[in-house]
């Protein structure tokens, strides 16, 4: 029969696994990085970019502890299951330090479990839950990017202001969506007692159908829509919803429809008035975002999108933690990281000790249109330290370590 | 002594199509009864009703004291009826020797279990079957490869492997060439006569059926114009009008 | 909701049903001649709306230049469709049916990468359609683009009757879909025949993309999310019937319509938020139409069962010694190799279980399952809840988890047994994207899209090596207890009822239980796979329960080869091997895997084992 071939191919198979991960002596610091690059490309590409700079910059000027820092970046398929095999391989096979990244909530949670059960540091870079640092937080695992409670928190100072009664709600069907939701809601509640939330449509993530949502929404008869909405949805969402009128009005608020990932592709169809939460990079002056701008530009011939802000950080943060721990010890790195501050493009952040949530900011303001464009008009920046819970409500939501 | 087959008043219609109208006929044990008539008389629509596969308008099919008819496949076997089909059913995948197993196996009911290994019961008796239709020397053979003469071999062992009172053969000589038609009618003439089996077959071999049935019963676009052995069908002026001419 | 409401909400319904139609339109006359299942039909599609985005692009925003695009965009994934058949499917006609299936699914993935390479990764928002605005009905405004679509369903429709009723061409595409083999015993070019339906169905598919610009932006995304609707409507219209796709698309956009119209309900204190079931209600309505209209709304019941033209191969047991170094290799190997390669071997472990339960009922039954991982998924839910909600030992909730799993192939399978070919393996696909649904969405028992974390082993087991070792026995266990079965008296009836289920019957063998038994049996297979893999990953989520899952699954199978009891296991292995491989080092992994997918295809029509199982009998004979 097939002996000889099928214990053949097999040996060659097994060998070739084996020799998966060599071993390093005084080489470069190993930092772990995994993220959904194919399922969420629009976004991670300028993630991709943000990180790759920002190694060149560490390296180019002696890199840290006297040692130059790369990046081992793997691809998770958007999918747990492939995001904790893909960072065993990183801390086994590569022997890297530690691990960053991810963008989707799902896949961020299960590795942030994961950091726990192997005590590795973990800097979560995109995931927006608030879960990560709260409900399921842990000792191990830190988030860089203002999440989606922050988010939201941002702009209920303006919803507040309208004073309107009647609320519409429309978010895609997962984690972020839903806990975006639940927060408006909370927040709005508390400050605005009397409110109605008058209708909620929860399309599935990618596959909204536009018109009938949009109408849906319209024959509620809302004085304000809540969205957190992006990507192809939120293209679909506005086209539809312009030409049935149902803007007319209706003040609407999106969460991260300001980002230039979201707000590029709708041209000269970008919704004006909207309240919105992203990056209006283009009229950023502070001096740390200047540099930032003319490096990125100089670098890749393209204008920064939010990703490539927070690509950057990450691994900023990442060596302002190696730097100020001296080593490479794990327990040693998380009790830097509690508290830890350093500059970004988007100001200094600090790493709350409390809940091991970063304090980056982000930018509110009004979409307008300008040349076939998209812009954000009347933008103010929020600290991030603004717009979180008293210290006494996260204590309560996140577990004691 | 009672016949084991009694055919009254069976009857289907296809829509307009009266396929079988009012057909009855009895079979004795050891008997072969030959059903003839031109392509289209109703044949296999008769066939399928007593095997099962089609439900009729009306009739009764006594076998035993039971009717049968409105039975599932699956029951009509359990009451002792083997069957061949026109087109030839066998398990294409599985060996000569293992398809007449399966149907031992199926016979004795022990086909639920998850770890004995098939094939390792039944041999002898598959074997004998096997050697009683001519097909020993191709035991290992898989059923897939076999030739259409041959695989109608397989199916009357098949057939006869849970000792049946009554066989239903759906032209079971059709693709086969003369010599081996004759051949193989008259195994199964020496079976049924050994074994006291009843048997219904349709041919279209007017050799093989003048040459071995017992009687001979004659249906035309739906009806029974005639029957009786075979001497007096072939001396039957309807029958060499609407038949026998209609071939010549 | 008011009646102007219900009204607009119709018109939706109606606009979203035409591109709906023209797609399934597509896959239902390919199948029907071809008896290809396409998975590449919504690649297609997502190539209608690229192409028609540039070519919009480059023709100009004006009404000539919008039309003149739509059309061409059509033409030119014509053209695509061409290339696959003549490339890659002509090649493999003579393979079992499902390896083509393969082959367009390894499509999938060049086309994806394909077009990430070509028009990168943002969304591309089409412009609208130039001399289109708004209209207003009983007070709404609607977007008048919508009421051409509506009415271009019901066109394409009627001139593809026509093509059918009047045509030469139309003619032979009937007798194919009816008879594939009396077409070519009628001494028809079948080669023309089949690339001329290729054309017309790509066409199909490139039409409904290229009309969805105005309301759609082109992004990556679009394939999958088409194709598993294409196949809804197919199937329940009934293949190969084009009034039955028609009829069919037009339900399931007005169900889906209707279900975001109404929007949340109270009813008796409980609140009821009908525009969550948008993702489920084809599903739904696929498998209740299924259980009552085996074939489909205007399907018929195919008039040969099965082409009797090729026989599946006899089964042979893999040689105990071949066994038993494959053994000592997967014993050995980690203590060579890094913690890794135990990680990677324990989820190949974990996916061979999976792949040989689902070959199990595919190959051997004869029971095609699109949705095999709603067992692997559920068992590791099952797990999962077992272990963090009733508090269960982990090494309890992974035994029994197998039982839950199980339950759930009680039920599904009774409904799925009643069905066979294509219509059976949609069933099971509806099954378990009904399961993923509520997996997904039932947020207070299962944590919805997060999943269930931290759910790691005993503390015995928790290196991983250990872990493995647990695994493989587990997994070895359960996959030699399968191949066991295959040559026990149940596993021989089951290859009885694929190869003849009318002599299984006139045998008395009472198939359909058999069958039912089978899927069980699988379905607690997979769980247990399901609830290994969950303990080794700490977490649980519900891409566990995907169609992506499924798809691993028969990729798997498919690439060793259904005929070889082997071939799954090495179909799990190399594939999951692959894939580690190539994501890790490759930019374009995807295509890459598509393209080795392919070369496999085209070089071993059988599967791996089954081609190099061939190669060494004719070396053989070549010697002898
Ligand atoms: N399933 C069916 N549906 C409609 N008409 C049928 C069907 N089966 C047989 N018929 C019709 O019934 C008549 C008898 O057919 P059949 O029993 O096959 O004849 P025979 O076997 O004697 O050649 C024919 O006119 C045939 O067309
Ligand atoms: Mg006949």
């Amino acid at each position: 029969m097939l002996t000889r071939n099928h214990l053949f191919t097999g040996a060659a198979a097994l060998v070739a696994l084996s020799l998966g991960g060599p071993a390093g002596a005084q080489e470069p610091i190993k930092i772990g990085e995994l993220n959904s690059y194919k399922v969420f490309s629009a976004f991670l590409e300028p993630y991709k970019k943000g990180w790759e700079m920002a190694v060149e910059e560490i390296n180019a000027s002696g890199g840290v502890l006297g040692r130059k820092i790369e990046i081992v970046s793997r691809d998770d398929n958007g999918n747990p299951g492939d995001a904790v095999r893909a960072a065993e391989e990183l801390l086994s096979s590569q022997k890297v330090a530690f691990l960053i990244g991810t963008f989707p909530s799902n896949v961020g949670l299960a590795v942030a479990d994961f950091a726990k059960q192997r005590k590795t540091l973990f800097i979560a870079a995109e995931p927006l839950t608030d879960k990560i640092v709260w409900e399921a937080g842990n000792a191990y695992t830190f988030r860089l990017r203002t999440s989606t409670y922050m988010q939201t928190a941002m702009l209920i100072a303006d919803a507040v202001k309208l004073n309107k009664k009647r609320w519409a709600i429309v978010y895609p069907n997962y984690e972020y969506g839903q806990s975006a939701t639940a927060a408006f809601k909370k927040l709005l509640s508390a400050k605005q007692p009397g409110v109605e939330f008058v209708t909620e449509q929860a399309p599935p993530l990618g596959k909204i159908d536009a018109g009938a949502v949009a109408q849906a929404l319209a024959d509620a008869k809302p004085e304000a829509i809540f969205s957190s909405l992006f990507g192809a949805d939120l293209a679909k969402f506005v086209r539809e919803g312009q030409q049935r009128g149902v803007f007319k009005g209706v003040e609407v608020f999106n969460l991260l429809a300001g980002e230039p990932e979201y707000l590029d592709p709708l041209k000269e169809e970008a919704p004006e008035g909207w309240y919105v939460t992203g990056y209006p990079w283009s009229e950023i002056k502070t001096p740390e975002h200047a540099k930032f701008l003319a490096a990125y530009q100089a670098k890749y011939k393209d204008y920064p999108r939010l990703g490539s802000v927070v690509g950057y950080s990450t691994v900023m943060s990442a060596v302002a933690a190696i730097k100020k721990t001296g080593s490479l010890d794990q327990y040693k790195l998380i009790t830097a990281m509690s508290g830890l501050q350093h500059m970004t493009p988007f100001g200094n952040v600090t790493y709350r000790a409390l809940d091991h949530q970063s304090t980056m900011g982000a930018y509110v303001g009004r979409i307008a249109v300008k040349d076939g464009k998209g812009y954000m008009k009347d933008w103010r920046f929020v600290d991030g330290k603004d717009a979180l819970p008293s210290d006494e409500e996260v204590r309560k939501m996140r577990p004691a370590n | 002594m009672s016949a084991v087959l009694q055919v009254e008043g069976l009857h289907k219609d296809f829509g307009g199509v009266r396929a079988v109208v009012d057909v009855s006929f009895a079979v004795d044990a050891g008997e072969l009864l030959a059903l003839i008539g031109p392509n289209g008389a109703g044949k296999s629509t008769c066939f399928n009703m007593l095997n099962g596969q089609l439900a009729p308008d009306s009739g009764i099919a006594r076998l035993g004291g039971r009717d049968i008819l409105g039975m599932s496949p699956r029951a009509i076997w359990k009451l002792g009826v083997g069957r061949t089909f026109q087109i030839t059913a066998t398990f294409a995948s599985l060996s000569v020797r293992e398809n007449v197993q399966m149907a031992l196996y199926s016979h004795a009911g022990k086909l639920g279990s998850l770890l004995q290994r098939f094939g390792a019961a039944f041999t002898v008796e598959a074997d004998a079957l096997l050697d009683q239709v001519g097909m020993l020397e191709q035991a290992t053979r898989l059923c897939g490869v076999l030739a259409y003469g041959d695989l109608k071999r397989v199916e009357l062992a098949m057939a006869l492997a849970n000792q049946p009172r009554l066989l239903l053969m759906d032209e079971p000589t059709a693709g086969m060439a003369p010599r081996e038609r004759v051949a193989l009618m008259e195994l199964v003439a020496r079976l049924a006569r050994a074994r006291q089996i009843a048997v219904l077959f349709t041919e279209h071999d007017m050799d093989v059926v003048f040459s071995q049935a017992d009687r001979i019963v004659v249906l035309d676009r739906g009806r029974l114009i005639a029957g009786g052995k075979p001497d007096e069908v072939k001396a039957n002026v309807n029958v060499r009008d609407v038949y026998l001419g209609g071939m010549a | 909701m008011s009646l102007p409401s219900i009204l607009i909400q119709l018109l939706n319904g109606l606009a979203s049903a035409s591109s709906l139609f023209l797609v399934s339109a597509g896959l239902s006359l390919i199948f029907g001649v071809t008896r290809i299942v396409n998975f590449a039909h919504g690649s297609l599609y997502m190539l209608g709306l690229y192409g028609a985005y540039s070519l919009i692009e480059a023709l100009g925003r004006t009404p000539l230049g919008f039309w003149s695009a739509v059309i061409l965009a059509a033409l030119v994934v014509g053209l695509v469709g061409v290339a696959i058949e003549v490339l890659v499917l002509r090649r493999i006609y003579r393979a079992p049916e499902l390896f083509q299936l393969l082959a367009t699914f390894a499509v999938v993935l060049v086309i994806k990468d394909v077009a990430l390479f070509a028009w990168g990764p943002e969304d591309l928002v089409g412009p609208r359609a130039p001399g289109f605005g708004s209209v207003e009905i009983l007070g709404k405004r609607i977007p008048a683009y919508d009421l051409l679509l509506i009415a271009i369903g019901p066109v394409v429709l009627g001139v593809m009757r026509l093509l059918l009723k009047r045509t030469r061409w139309g003619a032979l595409v009937r007798a194919a879909t009816q008879d594939r083999e009396m077409v070519g015993a009628l001494g028809v070019d079948q080669a023309r025949l089949f690339t001329s339906v290729f054309f017309v169905g790509a066409v199909l598919a490139g039409l409904g993309g290229a009309l969805q610009i105005p309301r759609e932006p082109a992004n990556l995304d679009l394939d999958l999310a088409v194709i598993a609707d294409a196949f809804v409507v197919t199937v329940v219209g009934g293949l190969g019937s084009l009034g039955g796709a028609f009829l069919a698309a037009i339900l399931i956009a007005l169900a889906k319509a209707f279900c975001i119209g109404i929007g949340t309900v109270h009813l008796f204190g409980t609140e009821i938020v009908f525009s969550k079931l948008t993702l489920v209600v084809e599903f739904v309505i696929m498998g209740v139409v299924l259980v009552l209209r085996p074939y489909g709304l205007r399907g018929k019941k195919p008039a040969t069962p099965r082409t009797s033209g090729e026989i599946a191969p006899a089964l042979t047991s893999p040689r105990w010694q071949v066994a038993a170094c494959w053994m000592v290799l997967f014993l050995v190997v980690p203590l060579l190799g890094d913690r890794y390669v135990v990680v990677l071997l324990t989820d190949i472990a974990c996916f061979a279980l999976f792949a040989a339960s689902l070959h199990f009922i595919m190959g051997p039954a004869g029971m095609v399952s699109f949705g095999h991982a709603a067992y692997f998924g559920l068992g590791a839910y099952a797990a999962a809840l077992l272990f963090k909600r009733a508090g269960l030992p982990m090494e309890a909730a992974l035994l029994l988890a197998p039982f839950c799993a199980g339950l759930f192939a009680v039920v599904y399978g009774w409904f799925c047994v009643r069905l066979s070919g294509v219509y059976l393996a949609m069933l099971t696909l509806a099954f378990a994207q009904i399961s993923w649904s509520i997996v997904f969405q039932w947020d207070s028992f299962t944590d919805g899209s997060n999943g269930i974390v931290g759910i790691w082993p005993s503390a015995w087991l928790s290196d991983k090596s250990v872990y493995y070792y647990m695994t493989l026995a587990l997994c070895g266990i359960g996959i030699v207890f399968l191949w066991r079965v295959l040559f026990s008296p149940f596993g021989y009836v089951l290859r009885a009822g694929r190869d003849s289920p009318l002599r299984a019957e006139a045998l008395g063998i009472d198939v359909r239980s058999f069958q039912w038994a089978a899927f069980v049996l699988a379905g607690m297979l997979a769980g247990l796979a399901g609830a290994a893999f969950a303990f080794s990953k700490g977490s649980i989520s519900p891409s566990s329960v995907s169609i992506g899952q499924s798809t691993d699954g028969l990729v798997m199978v498919l690439l060793g080869g259904v005929e070889t009891l082997t071939g799954p296991v090495v179909g799990a292995a190399l594939f999951t091997w692959l894939r580690d491989e190539l994501a890790r080092d490759t930019q374009s992994w995807r295509a890459v895997l598509g393209l080795v997918i392919l070369l496999i295809v085209l070089l071993f029509p059988q599967g791996l084992v089954g081609g190099l199982k061939a190669l060494i009998g004719r070396w053989r004979e070549a010697r002898a």
